[in-house]
């Protein structure tokens, strides 16, 4: 496991069962003091499940959580230095702004007048200053947003658990509070654990991502790691998107694929393991190849195919090229000095190594 | 919202006019008769005999008149009130817990709503007259309120229900994740969320004991008598309009009560109206 010290939250083989439901299964993980991390999966793959455990709303079934260091197992949530926002924020729907962004505070014994300075501050930071008196039904979407956010934030959390809090705004707005997320995450120094099922989010805004699936842990590791060397197909396919070429590993250097075409591709598989190549569309170089057969690429990285379709995507052009016995899809930018190939066009798809990468199941 | 394609027009929207109209006048007829009688200078209901007043001066000097209805609304409030309590408890427990025999409880909760009133009159006589024995009370405000109390229960909880239902459990998590207790959770958050239910159930159940008259009848005791029970004696001697207009006064006490509880409600600035 990475190599961090004093982790602001740490799970060690934590699972939670309802039932005969396992949500979250045998978890091990460590999010570091002041990082952006990004917890991201298909629908009921266990995230909220793993956010509410370490705000003590749901208690683990087995396993250790601590936080800064402290057991908090079965702490309740009022008695942990973390906050959350909501997925549909849970706003209190009879208070005004500034009472909701002064609740925490006042709970923790505040007084008054000061507990309503800080949250004006808070509101401030926000960019909501002015609307303190307003009702949250009087709010629009990412208004109420970042009422959640400073109604949390006013209690200087530790670590802040933020579960989908973009999911219910319009993509414009999204990328605006995304930026504005970020923005804060960094000057306040506060860890950030968010959760969300876009992975354009995740690998935009994050230091760190796990991804997770039917309540395991696949993958964790950085926007890069995770793109350029998924840790299985289920991740490949996942994050981004991506051509999966069978196959089945000849040695450390080699995989041979379905019509027995052998391309370089190392991998840490054993010689024998059933695998795919996993090749990213934009990673793919096509060139028109005219009527050469030969095997193109250097060391074996490429194959033969024919142009079947061509899309136009305004920034880009996406190709479905057929390969002797599937389709591939291949981007390239849509730019004056990028020749359009047609439809029917005989081409050569190359690629470099670090373009591909062999993941088993 | 006009010219939208889902409303009815030509023929259809005015038979649907008319009706409305029809189901106003089937409603209202009796009530503006009713008020008009209660100023008639005439012992006979529906011969009109001149304005006069006489009517209200005898209900004031009728000293039996007064007393059923103090005694109205010493039934009234006192069941409201616990009636509000222990519905509002057992609503929440419904809804937010998860307990054995949950199911069952909810059911039997339901039953005074469909039971019918002489049937819940009947079991109660029978029960109180057991109960006398044993504890000792006797007939009058005491079985009245504790009956009272029994019916009003379920029409809360069911009220209270509807609000807390509607509000999201998330609310309270969202309460205990901003450092507060429960018991804080359950006072700053919850409370006031659920108060426009609680509010109804009240009002629900003080207007079902002021109007309550075969369930008082069966266990009240002699010499106890609450205005619907003492209105209900007097028709049996002859109708006059004193009846009419202690009903006027009746209807205005209720109007006013609705009218009181929907200006609290507006007052709190549409608190909780989106839970
Ligand atoms: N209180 C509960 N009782 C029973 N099962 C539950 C409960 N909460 C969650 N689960 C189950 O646990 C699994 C994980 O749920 P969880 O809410 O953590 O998923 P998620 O990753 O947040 O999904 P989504 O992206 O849809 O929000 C699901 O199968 C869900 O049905
Ligand atoms: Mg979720």
């Amino acid at each position: 496991m990475e190599d961090i010290k004093n982790p602001a939250v740490e799970l060690t083989g934590v699972t939670k069962r309802f039932d005969d439901v396992i949500a979250v299964d045998t978890i091990d993980l460590r999010i570091a003091d002041g990082e952006f991390f990004a917890m991201l999966g298909p629908s009921g793959c266990g995230k909220t499940t793993t956010l509410r455990m370490i705000a003590g709303l749901e208690f683990p079934t087995q396993g250790s959580l601590k936080i800064f260091g402290d057991e908090v197992g079965t702490l309740p949530p009022n008695k942990r230095p973390v906050n959350t926002v909501f997925q549909n924020y849970a706003l209190f729907p009879h208070m005004n702004v500034l009472d909701n962004a002064s609740f925490g505070l006042r709970m923790q014994g505040v007084d008054k007048g000061e507990a309503a300075q800080r949250a004006r501050e808070a509101i401030e930071m926000v960019r909501l200053g002015g609307m303190e008196k307003r009702k949250p039904n009087q709010l629009s979407g990412g208004q109420q947003q970042r009422v959640a956010l400073a109604r949390a934030l006013v209690n200087r959390p530790k670590v802040l658990l933020l579960d989908e809090p973009l999911g219910a705004l319009d993509l414009k707005l999204r990328q605006e509070m995304q930026h504005e997320l970020k923005e804060l995450q960094r000057e306040l120094g506060v860890s950030f654990v968010f959760v969300t099922h876009d992975q354009e989010e995740a690998l935009t805004m994050s230091d760190r991502i796990a991804v997770m699936d039917h309540g395991k842990l696949l993958q964790v590791g950085s926007p890069d790691e995770i793109y350029e060397h998924p840790a299985n197909r289920f991740v490949a396919d996942f994050i981004g998107q991506t051509n999966f070429l069978d196959g089945t590993v000849r040695d450390s250097e080699t995989v041979v694929l379905a019509n027995g075409s052998a391309v370089a591709a190392p991998s840490r598989h054993t010689a024998g393991t059933k695998v795919a190549l996993s090749l990213r569309p934009e990673r793919i170089i096509i060139r028109d190849r005219g009527d050469n057969e030969a095997q193109p690429g250097t060391d074996g990285r490429g194959l033969n195919g024919v142009i079947r379709d061509v899309t136009y995507m305004g920034n880009s052009l996406a190709y479905t090229v057929a390969i002797d016995w599937m389709e591939v899809e291949v981007r390239t930018e849509n730019r004056p000095s990028v020749a359009r190939l047609n439809p029917g066009t005989n081409v050569a798809l190359t690629w470099l190594d670090t373009g591909a990468s062999v993941v088993a199941d | 919202m006009s010219g939208s394609v889902v409303r009815p027009t030509g023929k259809t929207g005015r038979l649907l006019a008319a009706n409305a109209w029809l189901v106003y006048l089937f409603f209202y007829a009796p009530i503006v008769v009713l008020v008009i009688y209660s100023f008639s200078d005439s012992r006979n209901v529906g011969v009109w005999g001149g304005f006069t007043l006489d009517w209200y001066e005898d209900f004031g000097n009728s000293r039996q008149a007064k007393g059923a209805l103090t005694n109205s609304l010493k039934v009234a409030v006192a069941s409201t009130v616990v009636a509000v309590v222990l519905g509002t408890m057992s609503a929440l427990a419904i809804e937010r817990y998860r307990f054995r025999g949950r199911a069952f409880f909810d059911a039997l909760l339901y039953l005074p709503v469909i039971v019918p009133d002489v049937t819940m009159a009947v079991m109660l006589l029978l029960f109180f007259a057991e109960a006398a024995s044993l504890f000792g009370f006797s007939k009058g405000f005491a079985t009245i309120t504790l009956s009272h109390i029994a019916f009003s229960i379920s029409f809360v909880s069911i009220v209270v229900r509807a609000r807390i239902s509607g509000m999201s459990e998330q609310l309270e998590e969202a309460a205990m994740d901003l450092y507060a207790t429960r018991r804080q959770a359950f006072r700053y958050v919850t409370l006031p969320a659920i108060m426009p239910g609680i509010t109804g159930g009240a009002l629900l159940a003080f207007t079902l004991s002021l109007d309550d008259v075969v369930i008082t009848e069966f266990v009240t005791g002699p010499g106890w008598t609450t205005l619907p029970v003492f209105v209900f004696g007097l028709i049996r001697k002859g109708v006059t309009p004193l009846i009419n207009a202690i009903s006027v006064i009746m209807l205005i006490a209720s109007m006013g009560l609705v009218a009181l509880s929907l200006l609290a409600e507006r007052a709190r600035g549409d608190r909780g109206s989106e839970a």
